[in-house]
C-alpha cells in the first residue's frame, strides 16, 4: 500500500520534526525574496549589457567561424619570436615572484602579532597589503608603464607589487599560525629574541612560505601571459595583436602554446609543492 | 647555588654529536642545491629580460615620483585640499563603477548557472566516465585561458561593450566554479540520494531532493567569493572595450591625467574593501542559515 501525503497532516508533522523544520516560514520568505532580487539584477545586468538574441545568435555565428580558421593551429614567420616572448613570460613571473617574496617577508614578519604585538604597524600594514591586493596586476601593470615605459622590466614590477599585498597577508598569517611552543622553549634556555625566531619560528614556516611561492609563481605564470596586453612584456602581446589582426591560425597556435607551459608548470611545481610538504616535516 | 648540569661522558656523546652533524649537513647540503638552482634561474631570467638590480633601484625613485604627482591636482596642490576638483568626475565615474558591478554580477551569475549544470556532468558519483571526461576538459580549458583573452575575442566577435565582458567573465566562472562545484558534489553522502532513486524518482528529482539540500550553502560560500574576484576582472575588461570602468582608467594613465588616475584607483579600491566586508557578512549569514 502507498501512503499519500495529507496536507491536513502538515501542522501535526511540523511540530513532530522540528529539526527538519528549522527554517521558519518567515525565513523561507526572506530567502524567497533574495532569490527574487538577485535573479531580476540579473535580468537587469543582461539588459545593461544590451543581450539580444540577434546579438546572440550573430556573435555565435562569428565564434563559430573563427574557430574554423583557427585550424591548423600554425605560428606564422615568428615562431622563434614566440618562444623567446613565452621565455619573457616565464622570466616576469619568477623575477615578480621572488622580488615580491624577498620584500614581503620582512614586512610580514613585522605584521605578525607574535613577533609585533604592537596593534597599530599591524593595522597599517595589513590594510596597506589590502589595498595593494584591491588593485589588479594588469592595472599595476599600466601603472608601471607610465613610470618605466614600455617592456618586460615593467612586467617584473607589476607582478612583484600585486604580490606584495598577496604574501604580506599570507606570510604575517603562516607566522600566526606557528607553534609558540618551540619559542617559549628557546626563551627558557636564555635565548634572545632574534634567536627565539631563527630556531623557534623560522624553521616552522620556512616549509609552508616556499610552498606559497611556488603556488604564486603558478598563479603568476597565467597573470604574466596577460600582461602583454597593455605592453608590459611577453607573450600577450603578441596574442593580442594577432587576435586584432585576426589571425587565427596563430592565436590558436599562441594560446596552445600558453596552454601548454601552463599545465608543465602546473605539474613541475606541484610535484615540488609535494616534495617540500613531505620532505621536511615540521 | 651551584647548578649541576649532567653531560655524557665523552665516549657516548661523539656518535651522537657525529649523527646530528650528518643529518644537520644533508639537510644544509639540501639547502644550498636549492638555493644555488633558483639563483641560477633568476639569473637566467634576468638575462632573458635584461633586468638588473642597479636598473631597479634607479627606477624605484620615479615611482615615489609618480605616486607623489597622481595625488597632485594640476594647480600644484595636493588632491585632499579640493576634493571637489579631484573628484570632478564623480558621476560618471559612479556610473562606470555601477557598470563594472553589474557586469561582475551579471557573469558571476551566468557562469554560476551553467557551472551548475556543469558540475553534475562532472561528478564522478553521478555521471558516466565519458560524459565526465569532456566535462571535465571542458572546464579546464575555461578556467586556464584568461578571462582577458576570451574578452579580446569576444570583443570582435559580439560588438565593443559589457556583454563581451559578462561572456568573457561568465565563461572563466563556469571553469572555475565548475570544478569547486564538483568537488562539493563528490564529497555528498550517498544515502538520500539511492533514497530517492529507490522510490523511483526521476534525475531531475534524484538532484533536487538528494543533492541539492546537501551543496547548497557550499555553492553558495563559493560562487559568493568568486563575485569578489569577478569585480576586480571585471574593473580591468575595460582595457579591451568590454565594459567597466577599466576604459576610463586605461585613458587616464595613457594621456597623464594625474589626478583622474588617483581618483578612479581609490574608487576601485574602497569598492573592494566594501565588497569583501559585504561578503564577510553574508557568508556568516549563510553559514548560520544552511
Amino acid at each position: 500500500m502507498t501512503q499519500i501525503f495529507d496536507p491536513a497532516r502538515f501542522p501535526a508533522i511540523k511540530t513532530r520534526h522540528v529539526e527538519a523544520m528549522r527554517l521558519g516560514d518567515l525565513q523561507r520568505k526572506i530567502i524567497f525574496i533574495i532569490a527574487l532580487m538577485g535573479l531580476m539584477l540579473f535580468i537587469f545586468g543582461l539588459m545593461e549589457a544590451e543581450f539580444s538574441l540577434r546579438r546572440i545568435y550573430g556573435g555565435l555565428g562569428k565564434l563559430g567561424d573563427f574557430a574554423v580558421l583557427m585550424f591548423p593551429p600554425e605560428p606564422g614567420p615568428l615562431f622563434a619570436t614566440y618562444l623567446h616572448a613565452l621565455g619573457e613570460t616565464l622570466s616576469i613571473a619568477l623575477l615578480g615572484t621572488l622580488i615580491a617574496a624577498v620584500l614581503a617577508f620582512p614586512i610580514a614578519v613585522l605584521a605578525s602579532r607574535n613577533v609585533l604585538p604592537l596593534w597599530i604597524t599591524r593595522f597599517a600594514l595589513r590594510r596597506s597589503f589590502d589595498t595593494i591586493r584591491g588593485v589588479d596586476t594588469l592595472i599595476w601593470a599600466l601603472i608601471w608603464i607610465s613610470v618605466v615605459g614600455l617592456g618586460p622590466f615593467a612586467g617584473v614590477l607589476a607582478v612583484a607589487t600585486a604580490d606584495l599585498g598577496a604574501f604580506g597577508k599570507l606570510f604575517s598569517e603562516t607566522i600566526e599560525a606557528a607553534d609558540h611552543k618551540p619559542v617559549e622553549g628557546i626563551r627558557s634556555t636564555g635565548g634572545t629574541a632574534a634567536q627565539e625566531f631563527r630556531f623557534g619560528i623560522l624553521p616552522q614556516i620556512l616549509p609552508v612560505i616556499a610552498g606559497q611561492i611556488l603556488y604564486y609563481f603558478e598563479a603568476n605564470t597565467r597573470s604574466a601571459t596577460i600582461i602583454g596586453i597593455v605592453g608590459a612584456g611577453g607573450i600577450g602581446l603578441h596574442l593580442s595583436e594577432q587576435i586584432r589582426t585576426l589571425e587565427w591560425q596563430r592565436v590558436a597556435f599562441l594560446v596552445l602554446m600558453v596552454l601548454v607551459v601552463v599545465a608543465v608548470i602546473d605539474f613541475v611545481s606541484s610535484r615540488l609543492r609535494a616534495a617540500i610538504s613531505g620532505a621536511k616535516p615540521v | 647555588m651551584t647548578a649541576a648540569i649532567q653531560t655524557l661522558p665523552d665516549r657516548q656523546l661523539a656518535p651522537l654529536l657525529q649523527s646530528y652533524r650528518e643529518a644537520v649537513f644533508a639537510r644544509r647540503l639540501r639547502f644550498v642545491i636549492s638555493a644555488v638552482v633558483v639563483l641560477g634561474c633568476v639569473a637566467l631570467a634576468s638575462w632573458w629580460v635584461g633586468f638588473d638590480l642597479g636598473l631597479l633601484s634607479a627606477k624605484i625613485g620615479t615611482f615615489t615620483n609618480y605616486f607623489g604627482r597622481i595625488f597632485t591636482l594640476d594647480d600644484g596642490k595636493p588632491v585632499l585640499s579640493d576634493p571637489l576638483e579631484w573628484y570632478w568626475g564623480f558621476g560618471k565615474w559612479v556610473k562606470l563603477l555601477g557598470e563594472t558591478l553589474l557586469v561582475a554580477y551579471t557573469g558571476t551569475i551566468l557562469g554560476a548557472l551553467v557551472g551548475f549544470l556543469a558540475c553534475f556532468a562532472a561528478a564522478s558519483n553521478l555521471a558516466g566516465a565519458k560524459t565526465r571526461w569532456v566535462a571535465r576538459r571542458l572546464l579546464e580549458f575555461c578556467r586556464t585561458v584568461p578571462e582577458i583573452v576570451f574578452a579580446l575575442i569576444f570583443v570582435l566577435a559580439f560588438g565593443l561593450g559589457p556583454m563581451a565582458g559578462v561572456l568573457a567573465l561568465a565563461i572563466h566562472t563556469l571553469g572555475a566554479l565548475g570544478k569547486l562545484y564538483t568537488e562539493i558534489v563528490e564529497n555528498i553522502d550517498m544515502k538520500p540520494v539511492e533514497g530517492i532513486i529507490s522510490t523511483g524518482g526521476s534525475r531531475a528529482e534524484t538532484i533536487f531532493y538528494g543533492v541539492l539540500p546537501q551543496v547548497w550553502s557550499g555553492f553558495a560560500t563559493y560562487t559568493l567569493l568568486r563575485f569578489e574576484i569577478n569585480f576586480r576582472g571585471a574593473s580591468i575588461m575595460g582595457f579591451v572595450g568590454a565594459g567597466g570602468i577599466g576604459q576610463e582608467l586605461l585613458t587616464a594613465v595613457r594621456k597623464f591625467y594625474y589626478p583622474d588616475v588617483s581618483a578612479i584607483l581609490m574608487m576601485i579600491v574602497v569598492s573592494v574593501f566594501v565588497l569583501d566586508i559585504l561578503t564577510g557578512i553574508a557568508l556568516k549569514r549563510l553559514n548560520k542559515v544552511g
